[in-house]
């Protein structure tokens, strides 16, 4: 899912201070997830909010939605016909959700309400990891599952850097060397052989961000 | 064993206090209280595991939030005590509403009567 966090109270007071009907509203899915976005924060935030104004002695609108998605149509026609009593929104959605919103209501402002961080997994709760960076091009049936791209702080595709240290990465001595990962499991895998032995050649970076803006286009489903 | 304590705290019961959430300590300043305590039961003494402690870590979050906005993050307090312990349930209510009384009312009512004069 999507990793994202929640944004200090301090800032968000800045970015909404001057509007005067705000609307905020969260997304259903990942930032729900991960506790930064979802209802249960709206309400949060909308209450610190409204007591922050009250304590200033105005009187400002804060409303609260929480949306299925906010990275798609149908979730976002559904605020269509109230966008246009509020000055603003605050979205808690991650950063896709606060553009296609922006896209959508073109003549209202969309603030982002969270940090949106990286594509990752909730280890536990209150602790999530990246795990990947979507680079397009995905080699994990090569390297024991385990991602050089997003977890190799230098991106290796043929490790470990000679940095590497009792499986830890040169950068931390709390992060696991992702070569040492990978070269464990592709022991328990018994692929040393195939996987590892053989370079990798230079990946196609294209498809990852040096290409410029990526898109899918699935003309297969498309209507 | 009847025990006499401030008439002006008003009780809401929970099953656990696990089952207290940031927005209903922040709802309670939002309708106006002054303050706001949490009783939960000493720490490892949790039915439910580790109720209370979430609770505790609502409470910090909770007077954080508050510290930012303005209304004082002191007003609200975690406190813990065994189901056996009736006069410090007592105590503890004597002493949190010493310690609002000290800090005068929710600054959101001060606020709009100031606006309303
Ligand atoms: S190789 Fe690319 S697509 Fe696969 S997990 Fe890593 S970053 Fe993601
Ligand atoms: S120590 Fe391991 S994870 Fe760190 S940069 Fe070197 S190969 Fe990559």
């Amino acid at each position: 899912m999507i990793v994202a966090e929640k944004k200090p109270m301090e800032e968000i007071i800045e970015e909404v201070k001057g509007y005067n009907k705000i609307l905020i509203a969260g997304c259903n899915e990942c930032v729900t997830v991960c506790e930064a976005g979802g209802k249960k924060e709206v309400q949060v935030l909308a209450s610190a909010l409204r007591m922050y104004f009250m304590n200033q002695g105005k009187e400002i609108k804060i409303d609260e939605v929480t949306l299925e998605r906010q990275c798609d149509h149908e979730y976002l026609e559904e605020i269509r016909n109230i966008i246009d009593q509020y000055d603003a929104v605050l979205s808690l959605a991650c950063g896709v959700g606060v553009q296609f919103m922006a896209e959508k209501y073109f003549t209202t402002p969309i603030l982002p309400g969270v940090n949106t961080c990286f594509l990752g997994a909730t280890e536990e709760r209150g602790f999530w990891t990246e795990r990947c960076q979507a680079c397009g091009q995905c080699i994990l049936a090569r390297t024991g599952g385990i991602c050089p791209v997003s977890r190799c702080a230098k991106r290796l595709l043929n490790g470990p850097c000679g940095g590497s240290t009792k499986g830890k990465c040169e950068i931390d001595s709390n992060v696991d060397c992702a070569w040492q990962l990978i070269i464990d499991r592709l022991k328990a895998l018994g692929r040393l052989e195939q996987d590892y032995e053989k370079l990798t050649p230079i990946k196609d970076w294209s498809t990852d961000r040096a290409g410029g803006p990526r898109k899918v286009v699935r003309e297969d489903v498309r209507i | 064993m009847r025990l006499q304590y401030p008439d002006t705290i008003r009780v809401v019961r929970v099953p656990c206090t696990g089952k207290v959430d940031i927005i209903h300590i922040l709802r309670s300043f939002e309708k106006g209280a002054d303050g706001v305590y949490v009783v939960g039961c000493m720490e490892g003494d949790c039915r439910f595991n580790n109720g209370n402690i979430r609770a505790k870590k609502r409470v910090a979050l909770a007077k954080k939030i508050l510290d930012t906005i303005g209304i004082g993050g002191e007003r609200v307090q975690m406190f813990n005590l065994s189901s056996a312990e009736g006069p410090k349930f007592a105590q503890y209510a004597v002493e949190m509403t010493d310690k609002i009384k000290e800090l005068g009312a929710n600054p959101i009512k001060k606020a709009f009567k100031k606006k309303a004069a």
